[in-house]
């Protein structure tokens, strides 16, 4: 981490020479690096990212179509010695992690519709189609990657991999990334984000806006309401909050959700997300070698009864 | 006092001055005697003032129902769901980050 920290450092002084910020690690997973120097932030991308498909979104957040709604890059930095492409942000205030109750919900709601009723045609493309459906079916990779690597799951945690494995085979295979299968199901697609939570805002001259366009392209823009549509179908999100970031979608002009009863229209990508956010959890519990939180075990409740449901529905 | 089926610690709530015990873990209801009485007979007086037509948007400051939820949703998505405790879950503030 050492080096690349530093590597990232200097692909910021690259834009901001003679500058003397303090150098802050903000993220540093397999799949994203982000390094802050005053200012700017610097993101070393995953070691897999797709060239072409990043220089793609990269071009649809500086769009000016999506001035306002995302974030725009600042530059392109080159690539770690590894690989990695280099992309550099102005930095941005997220979210207190600290006071969830104060989440923006509502602004969030208003920037996914602004998202989505941006004309895919009025953008540079090809844009490459979103990746919910992939990050759901890699997540289902790591449980399995857990289960069978040795010393494998405790009883519990097996029992839970079990529910979240029966839930997600009753998915249609849009949602799990089958392939030949688009991430658009069967509507028309629009232009999605990919991966929405409450990490992926920050606050730029007091407005808010969408970071992290790794995910982005065309899909079901459902799968961008979806995250928080699973944490309130688990009894996590709180009813106020929920209809906040709903109301706000709508008031927006988004029609991911349909004008009345939402589920019909989120119910899929719900699911997969519900899933997703078990799959990924057991194998962290798994890894560290700890119980589920009450909010995972809530998600995989969540699994069991929608296995329970697709099971008698057939 | 814990569930007599999971042995999780269960807790009070005040539905329209009817005490109920839910479980935090099964999220089973416990009820005293003649608490499920009390409940019928509210549920009836509801229904009764219920009107056919589709209810009118809340005035603001009014209680509000809970917008309805899938069909695999947690039991807090209740028919009658205007009761608007809701439970803070440890871990919930850090999934809200995570992708």
């Amino acid at each position: 981490m050492g080096t690349t920290r530093a590597l990232l450092a200097d692909a910021v002084r690259g834009i901001r020479p003679g500058a003397r910020d303090e150098v802050v690690v903000l993220t540093d997973r397999p799949d994203g690096t982000v390094v802050r120097c005053g200012p700017v932030v610097a993101k070393a991308h995953a070691p897999d990212a797709d060239p072409a498909a990043l220089a793609a979104r990269l071009e649809v957040a500086a769009h000016p179509r999506c001035a306002g709604t995302l974030l725009a890059p600042l530059a392109e930095a080159g690539a770690l010695p590894d690989g990695r492409r280099i992309t550099l942000w102005p930095y941005g205030e997220p979210v207190a992690p600290d006071e969830p109750g104060a989440a923006p919900w509502a602004e969030a709601g208003t920037l996914l519709a602004r998202l989505h009723t941006v004309p895919p045609a009025a953008l540079p493309g090809p844009v490459p189609p979103m990746r919910g459906p992939a990050k759901a079916a890699r997540a289902l990779d790591r449980l399995r990657a857990a289960a069978t690597t040795a010393p494998g799951l405790p009883p519990r945690l097996a029992a839970a991999a079990h529910a979240v494995e029966r839930a997600w085979a009753g998915l249609p295979g849009w949602a799990r990334s089958a392939p030949g299968e688009g991430p658009a199901g069967s509507g028309p697609g629009g232009l999605c984000h990919g991966d929405f939570h409450l990490g992926q805002l920050v606050r730029l001259q007091d407005r808010w806006l969408l970071i992290d366009v790794d995910d982005l392209g065309l899909g079901d823009p459902g799968w961008d309401l979806a995250r928080p549509a699973a944490w309130y179908a688990a009894g996590l999100l709180a009813p106020a909050d929920w209809a906040g970031f709903l109301g706000a979608y709508r008031a927006a002009g988004g029609t991911a959700a349909g004008p009345d009863d939402p589920w019909p229209r989120l119910d899929v990508p719900a699911r997969a997300l519900t899933v997703q956010t078990a799959a990924l959890a057991l194998a962290k519990a798994a890894a560290a070698e700890r119980a589920l939180d009450e909010a995972e075990e809530a998600m995989v409740d969540a699994c069991v009864r929608v296995a329970r449901l697709s099971e008698a529905v057939g | 006092m814990q569930c007599p089926k999971c042995h999780a610690p269960m807790h009070t709530y005040n539905r329209n001055g009817v005490q109920i015990e839910q479980c935090s873990g099964c999220r089973g209801i416990f009820l005293d005697y003649g608490e499920l009485e009390s409940l019928t007979r509210l549920e009836s007086q509801w229904t009764q003032q219920a009107p056919p037509a589709p209810p009118a948007p809340p005035a603001p400051g009014a209680p509000q129902a809970y917008p309805a939820g899938p069909a695999w949703g947690a039991p807090q998505h209740g028919h009658h769901g205007h009761h608007g405790h809701h439970k803070h879950h440890r871990g919930f503030g850090h999934m809200l980050f995570s992708s």
